[in-house]
């Protein structure tokens, strides 16, 4: 009785009342967006959105520097600066290798991810929290600190795999220019693959109990349930970190800048991110800089959005089927 | 496949992978133990005959007048302040994007997170080119300014409010007559607390890591990170040079070390958050 009398006296009330009630929200509210978002926004701009159209029109303009380097001659250049970052062997080469390393390197990574991850799952209880930990550890290593920790795992002088190759008459150079790219790969999945372990592993304890029980009624066996439940079930976890892989891949930096100094074969324009630099900062030659690291960033978009499109189509037609 | 050899084989491929793990610090922990000498004479995997960790330490702790103390200072300043300000500037704009509706919040979150995409050495640059023209290339400011902006952090931040927050809350504040800025500062902040602590572990991390930025906008080596320390140390790899790098290196990673296992719990929610949501 009281609450239709309550929505009675609600819905009768006068409209104008209702109105002007909703607009004093609304620009409340609108200050309320501006003040929280504002420091932000701010800072987004300044970090991310001005150096991106910076290098963006950095790219199109050449200058002749002067002797001092300040001050020279700013002329428009149309593409050029494109032009040569692309004849410059230097980039191409870079993003060769990366080509290669990711190819590689990111699924061999995920599958051992996705094999440990069922592996703990399987195990349920017995000894998960002490290999949870040991896999995470290396994700707290810095990549600087990884870098040189196995820089001296590679070093023959300090190396325990070195000498015990050696032993059984096999002779490695982890740091020789046909091998390098491999050690650097190494560096890469030592501290990534127990993150990702632990994210697909997250997904894993998501599914329901019940599934399980379904199948094992169907008298499906644990690999079955593992290759017919489990893996298409963690699959939005597998197309992430294959996302993530993907941009830090490209992105390839302090590994190889690290070992450079404990190896020859790595030169200073190794990947695509230290090319950049090293044309920015080494020849002091913003524009090429600009356009190779506009290239960079527009790679990394096809890369990336490609393999989301290409995940996309496959789950749908797994879907349809 | 028996029960009982798949269950041995699962133990297998787990031993393998914590073998690999740890091997590593294993050895990183042995290498700092040894005099420079010891380095090489004694087993790679083992102690050798003097315990020298103290000594080492010591070295690292004196060497150029405590320049490596004053680098780990540099780091939980750059680490620290940039987290904590990166967590409150993401709880805001993550709150706001999951609150409230405005024109253009899509595009706008589509551009904060794509900004993830964006190579480092496209940013650097033109970053370097802004402090300096500003007077404030060389400085910590160079390094903190651009570590306060999270976007996983608004992200993680987004979608805490959406599913921690309930809008019924925040409307029985708004009847009670509480303004906006004060219902996010007394209600929802509280609420989306140890969410938060994620946003502040992860960006914590990120910042110490970091090594590219300040390598460029830092000339100064009393500036420096330990990172970009530990890095020029090493890029002088000279026999004599090892044991300060290998003993800064473990004495580096102790303070993140103990940060993730004491932490744990809030670094899952983050996992779980990153592997469901996107």
């Amino acid at each position: 009785m009281t609450t239709t009398t309550a929505v009675r006296t609600i819905a009768s009330r006068p409209p104008r009342f209702r109105a002007v009630g909703r607009t004093t929200i609304r620009r409340s509210q609108r200050r309320a967006i501006w003040l929280l978002l504002l420091p932000f926004l701010v800072l987004f701009v300044f970090s991310f959105v001005v150096p991106l159209v910076y290098a963006v029109v950095e790219s199109f303009f050449t200058e002749k520097r002067s002797g001092l380097g300040i001050g020279g001659e700013r002329a428009f250049a149309g593409f050029v600066n494109y032009v040569n970052a692309i004849q410059k062997t230097d980039l191409l080469e870079g993003v060769g290798r990366v080509l290669v390393f990711g190819i590689v390197q990111v699924p061999l990574m995920l599958i051992v991810a996705l094999a440990l991850a069922l592996a703990v799952d399987a195990l349920k209880g017995n000894y998960p929290k002490f290999v949870r930990l040991s896999a995470f550890l290396p994700y707290a290593v810095p990549g600087v600190i990884a870098a040189i920790l196995w820089a001296f795992l590679y070093l023959p002088g300090t190396s325990p795999f070195v000498a015990a190759l050696a032993n059984v008459g096999i002779d490695v150079d982890f740091l020789s220019s046909d091998v390098v790219l491999w050690s650097i790969a190494n560096i890469v999945t030592w501290t990534w693959t127990g993150y990702n372990m632990l994210v697909i592993y997250s997904a894993l304890t998501g599914i329901p109990q019940e599934l399980y029980e379904a199948a094992a009624i169907d008298g499906a066996g644990a690999w079955r349930i593992a290759w017919s439940i489990k893996i298409p079930l963690v699959a939005p976890a597998l197309v992430l970190t294959t996302f993530f892989s993907i941009v830090g891949t490209v992105q390839l930096y302090a590994e190889p800048t690290v070992l450079k100094s404990y190896s020859s074969a790595i030169t200073s324009g190794y990947t695509p991110n230290m090319a950049v630099q090293d044309v920015a900062f080494g020849l002091n030659n913003y524009g090429v800089a600009a356009a190779m690291a506009v290239l960079l960033a527009l790679g990394t978009f096809v890369l990336s959005f490609g393999f989301l499109r290409l995940a996309n189509v496959i789950t749908a037609r797994r879907a349809a089927v | 496949m028996p029960r009982f050899t798949s269950r041995l084989f699962i133990r297998g491929v787990l031993f393998l992978g914590v073998v690999y793990f740890l091997i590593p610090i294993w050895w990183l922990l042995t290498a700092s133990t040894k005099s420079s000498s010891e380095l090489f004479s004694s087993p790679p995997l083992w102690f050798g005959e003097d315990f020298a960790l103290l000594d080492n330490i010591v070295a690292v702790l004196t060497r150029q007048d405590g320049l490596f103390v004053r680098w780990m200072l540099n780091s939980l300043i750059y680490a620290g302040g940039g987290a904590i300000g990166a967590t409150l500037l993401s709880a805001a704009a993550g709150y706001v994007f999951a609150k409230y509706s405005f024109p253009g919040k899509g595009a706008l979150f589509g551009a904060i997170l794509a900004s993830i995409l964006l190579p480092a050495s496209l940013l650097v640059m033109p970053l370097y080119l802004l402090f300096s023209s500003l007077g404030m290339i060389n400085t910590m400011w160079a390094v903190i300014i651009p570590s306060l902006v999270s976007p996983f952090g608004v992200f993680l931040a987004r979608i805490t409010a959406q599913e921690s927050v309930p809008d019924d809350l925040l409307d029985a504040a708004r009847i009670d007559g509480a303004g906006e800025i004060r219902i996010f500062s007394t209600i929802a902040l509280p609420i989306m607390g140890p969410a938060l602590l994620t946003v502040f572990l992860f960006s914590f991390v990120g910042i110490w890591n970091n090594f590219f930025l300040p390598m460029v906008t830092l000339n100064d080596a009393e500036l420096w990170p330990a990172m970009l320390g530990l890095y020029f140390w090493g890029s002088q790899p000279s026999e004599l040079n090892y044991h300060f790098v290998i003993t800064g290196s473990l004495l580096s990673i102790i303070p993140l070390a103990i940060a993730f296992i004491s932490l744990q719990k809030y670094w899952r929610v983050g996992l779980t958050a990153g592997a469901v949501k996107i």
